[in-house]
């Protein structure tokens, strides 16, 4: 179980939202400069919240108190452009934060990227990148998921391809998935719950 | 010229070598750490780095005899704390090219770590990879072209130093004479060859470092930033 309850000011509106996610995946649904990416930077620990709390699988990340730096909260990260690292191979992409070479190889060969280990992410597709980079996170044994628009640089076979995969991850996986779309369509197909977010809070579940 | 004095050959090379080695981890440092970050005084602390690239090199080493002669600050402390005199020294010489090639090397490494994305460190921090492993497998390398063209500016120029090294050092054979001072004394004696020998020399070590730094680049930067063609 995820506990998230965060405040925050920012520039143009107060982020308010109080909420948990247990193993299945929720979507924060809402239009640009909403807050959505900002929640997951205060799960992943790049942002500090003003106030609230975090926990996790009821370890605390954050409080009045303490502030659990972002290398130990054991969360994945897909960022919006993969942030892939363009001067490693697809292979010490995965490696770099996966527990064992065992689950590297493992990951790759269950998203069907086990033939790109050597290139560099420069030369694979979209698609391809998408894949190494949920590789890459779920390679540390991620407590929990963050997923920040993970389809919107695909086109649409292989953006159908990949909702399919995440379905199948998450029953695989089984831990708490957040994900930020501003597709209503993605958002009904993958979420078991959306929450609707503007300016800063939830409107309605 | 079969009896050619080449210490300021060794002379310069050495003092540049070293002064490029300290401002290089220097720069890569303070540039880091003050790239990415915002505090109050920020453009004023960058202001002062970046001074020494326009001041006319006599106004630096003015500044530098102020603060290392007999009675500056720091040159009080240090004769008497360690009985070390840096004026007319070789230290002199080391100080003079560390301060004017400072600034070259911070911009450039400035430059260098704006360059990539700052989500890829960002990402690299969800994986569970500390502060040190992230600065050595993806800030560092990322950041290395740009780096390396600062450290062959850094020791172009610390190589080339002459106002501010002349009236922090002065010019003594065999202690300050770099190249830059021993041409400037060999045209005033009238030693026209002596002059254009170390002319040569010290033109045929820049063209070959920019040049090299070019080939370099180009044949580097291919793998990662851009498809080949």
């Amino acid at each position: 179980m995820l506990h998230i309850n965060v405040h925050k000011k920012l520039s143009h509106f107060k982020l308010e939202v109080n909420f948990s996610v247990g193993n299945e995946i929720v979507i924060l649904f809402g239009a640009s400069g909403s807050g959505k990416t900002t929640i997951l930077n205060c799960v992943a620990g790049l942002i500090k919240p003003d106030a609230g709390e975090i926990t996790l699988q009821g370890r605390t990340l954050y409080d009045t108190f303490v502030t659990v730096p972002t290398p130990k909260r054991n969360i994945g990260y897909l960022f919006q452009d993969y942030a892939l690292f363009p001067h490693m191979t697809v292979f010490k992409n995965i490696r770099y934060g996966a527990k064992s070479d065992v689950l590297a190889k493992q990951l790759m060969k269950e998203l069907a990227i086990d033939h790109l280990s050597e290139q560099y992410p420069l030369y694979i597709s979209g698609g391809e990148k998408q894949r190494v980079a949920l590789a890459r996170a779920l390679a540390t044994e991620p407590e929990a998921l963050l997923l920040d628009e993970p389809f919107s640089a695909l086109d649409e076979a292989t953006r159908a391809n990949s909702h399919e995969e995440l379905i199948r991850l998450q029953k695989l996986w089984d831990i708490p998935i957040i994900m930020v779309t501003h597709s209503t369509e993605e958002a009904k197909k993958l979420g078991n719950r959306i929450l609707h977010i503007e300016k800063g809070h939830f409107i309605t579940e | 010229m079969e009896n050619m004095n080449l210490s300021p050959l060794w002379l310069s090379f050495q003092t540049a070598a070293l002064a490029t080695v300290i401002v290089f981890i220097a720069g890569v440092f303070l540039a880091r750490v003050i790239t990415r970050n915002t505090f109050p005084g920020k453009s004023i602390l960058e202001a002062i780095f970046l001074l020494p690239l326009v001041l006319p090199p006599t106004v630096v080493g003015f500044g530098l005899l102020f603060i290392f002669g007999k009675n500056g600050p720091l040159g009080i402390l240090l004769s008497k704390w360690f009985d070390v005199q840096i004026v007319f020294t070789w230290y002199a010489v080391l100080i003079a090219a560390i301060v004017v090639a400072f600034p070259l090397m911070y911009q450039s490494a400035s430059a260098a770590f704006q360059q990539y994305d700052a989500n890829l460190e960002k990402a690299a921090y969800t994986m569970g990879a500390s502060k040190w492993r992230v600065f050595w497998t993806i800030s560092f390398p990322l950041a290395w072209p740009g780096l390396l063209g600062g450290l062959v500016l850094t020791f172009a120029r610390a190589l080339g130093e002459f106002g501010a090294t002349l009236m922090l050092a002065g010019y003594i054979p065999g202690v300050t004479d770099t190249i830059p001072l021993a041409i400037y004394f060999a045209v005033e004696s009238g030693n026209t060859e002596m002059a254009t020998f170390w002319v040569i020399i010290i033109v045929a070590l820049g063209f070959s470092a920019i040049l090299w730094l070019n080939w370099w680049s180009k044949r580097n930067m291919m793998r990662y930033s851009q498809r080949p063609k």
